[in-house]
């Protein structure tokens, strides 16, 4: 069997920040690897270890600048990566769930896996949407929001639980090549190892084209227009205790026992 | 044309709290556009969810009655063939756990853009101003789109419908292929039971990823000894294992109403706000003045917690 993981180099943003037009100002951003892809990996690489994987393949959509977070994905165990990148996908500002169906779609067509792993979401524009977009895009079933899968993926069946609201949780079996989007949670996503470090450079990392993988570039037009980026305006009418923490926390002490519980 | 259709949310034989509020996105919506409010209910006991749901502003219902628990396969197929019969110019899902399962490959289907986790919605013409939220909240966006588009919004943001409506109620028969129904939902367990529960405590002392490292937990169960207060957190600390799903407040953990409520190193993300913003008084402990918790702490103290945490021990000990 085969396991094909999407993963995304997310932008992360330090505390304090300044917003230029429609983006946060480059010197406050970092660069990681998504919370929830890591769990993803993490699955795939585990559903290998106990024998039910044989090929582990990580694909992504980003600029060359991002392979360093992309081998941590290698570096974790996956077998090889892909990473779709264009001159066309440069110059756009948001790239849209379609966008991203279209791309990750002609890819796992060329792989031909037998099960997706995908975050649920990433951490910079948190749309929750691509994994289900693209399981209805190449005809696979589907789940989304999956924090525990059964790993033995009888009779082409996956047995999973998936993380509704309120502590309740929905236990499905769906029928394989399916697409999960993984909740964190799911697994303890491991820490690359020195060793799992350097062979992940030896590891193939595939570079494509749009053209390379059949897509054309009026497949990406992107419908959404980002116009507008701010700050939310604090709506805070806390009352801040000022001074040294022993100061604070006899201010907290007082009023703890102001209310009775506590003292 | 100008309409919205707005999808109801059910489980286990209740409607979903954003079942309300959707109306009300959806009244909005519609008359900005000038169009009607079409509802549809799809799955379980849909004549009563019908009844609870004709509210004011509310035209049309349409029930697809199929099931009686959330099926995306089920959902995907009524919803498209609602929108080719209908032709709204929005079709407008919770954001819920549920929503994400069938919205996107409705609209991937229909080959239509979509915005997920919408906190604000304002037609002009053809043009949807979508505003949401980007980096875990820290910053709000706003996104345009011309034409027609699937909508998910966030619950909790639009008032619930009110008053009693005159909507029409129609049964709706949707043509649902069995055969590209692939997944099969064969029960629901409630999660987070066991030695504690956490809605019931009148104090607790709640932690976040501000600790970093789980030997500093060791800090925060002494201090909730010290206070005899009962120990939760958000998210974070239970994907790490740190602490049983038991102690998580939030979306997808418990809803707690204390007395007190002293968020430790929690940032409030709106999923965990989700779960407190009913305590009587709430204190947030944690170094970014800017954090979300900010905005519905009642007192705080903006400082490193492991300078403030000692002392707060060393004075109820």
């Amino acid at each position: 069997m085969k396991i094909l993981v999407t993963v995304k180099e997310v932008a992360t943003v330090e505390d304090e920040f300044e917003i230029e037009g429609t983006e946060i100002a480059d010197k406050y951003l970092g660069a990681d690897l998504n919370e929830w892809d890591d769990y993803a990996i993490e699955e795939a690489v585990q559903l290998q270890e106990d024998g039910l994987a044989d090929e582990v393949v990580a694909v992504t959509i980003g600029p060359e600048d991002c392979e360093q977070t992309i081998r941590q994905a290698l570096a974790k165990g996956a077998d090889r990566a892909v990473r779709v990148w264009d001159d066309a996908l440069a110059d756009v500002d948001l790239l849209d769930v379609n966008a991203k169906t279209e791309i990750l779609s002609a890819v796992i067509e060329a792989e031909e896996p037998d099960l997706v792993l995908s975050g649920v979401q990433a951490g910079d524009d948190s749309f929750g949407a691509t994994g289900v977009s693209v399981a209805e895009e190449i005809g696979f079933q589907w789940g989304a929001v999956v924090n525990h899968l059964e790993h033995d993926l009888e009779d082409g069946v996956a047995s999973v639980r998936r993380e509704l609201e309120g502590g309740v949780e929905e236990l499905t079996d769906i029928e394989l090549p399916a697409v999960l989007t993984i909740q964190t949670g799911i697994n303890e996503p491991r820490y690359a190892s020195l060793r799992g470090i350097r062979q992940a450079q030896r590891k193939e990392l595939d570079v494509q084209t749009l053209d390379d993988i059949g897509v054309d570039e009026s497949a990406i037009e992107t419908e959404l227009e980002l116009t507008d980026m701010y700050e939310p305006e604090s709506e805070s009418d806390a009352t801040v205790w000022e001074g040294s923490a022993d100061e604070t926390a006899a201010e907290l002490g007082d009023l703890l026992r102001d209310k009775g519980v506590a003292q | 044309m100008s309409d919205v259709l707005a999808v109801a949310d059910h489980r286990r034989g209740d409607l979903r709290d954003v079942s309300y509020e959707i109306i009300t996105a959806g009244r909005e919506l519609a008359d900005e556009t000038g169009g009607d409010l079409h509802l549809a209910v799809i799955s379980g006991t849909v004549d009563d969810f019908a009844d609870k749901l004709n509210r004011d502003g509310v035209d049309a219902i349409h029930t697809v009655d199929h099931g009686e628990e959330f099926n995306h396969d089920v959902y995907a197929q009524a919803v498209t063939q609602l929108y080719d019969e209908l032709a709204p110019q929005y079709v407008l899902t919770p954001n819920s756990v549920n929503g994400l399962d069938y919205a996107p490959a409705v609209a991937n289907d229909l080959d239509l853009p979509v915005v997920t986790d919408t906190v604000e919605l304002e037609a002009d013409g053809e043009t949807l101003v979508a505003t949401r939220e980007m980096y875990g909240g820290k910053v709000e966006t706003t996104t345009e789109l011309e034409g027609d588009a699937v909508v998910t919004i966030r619950g909790a943001e639009w008032p619930a419908a009110e008053g009693t409506g005159d909507a029409a109620i129609e049964a709706f028969d949707a043509d649902i292929d069995e055969d590209t129904v692939g997944s099969t939902v064969t029960g629901f367990e409630e999660v987070g039971g066991g030695d504690v529960d956490i809605s019931e405590a009148e104090l607790l002392v709640s932690v976040g990823r501000g600790i970093e490292e789980e030997e500093n937990l060791e800090m925060i169960r002494e201090l909730a000894d010290a206070l005899d207060a009962t120990l939760s957190s958000s998210r974070p600390i239970v994907d790490n294992g740190w602490l049983p799903k038991n102690r998580q407040v939030g979306q997808s953990g418990k809803v707690v109403t204390p007395d007190v409520y002293i968020a430790i190193g929690i940032s409030g993300a709106v999923q965990h706000v989700a779960g407190m913003k009913g305590s009587d008084t709430i204190v947030a402990i944690n170094t970014d003045p800017n954090a979300p918790i900010m905005d519905i702490a009642d007192y705080a103290i903006v400082d490193d917690l492991f300078d403030v945490v000692p002392e707060l021990i060393d004075e109820f000990q």
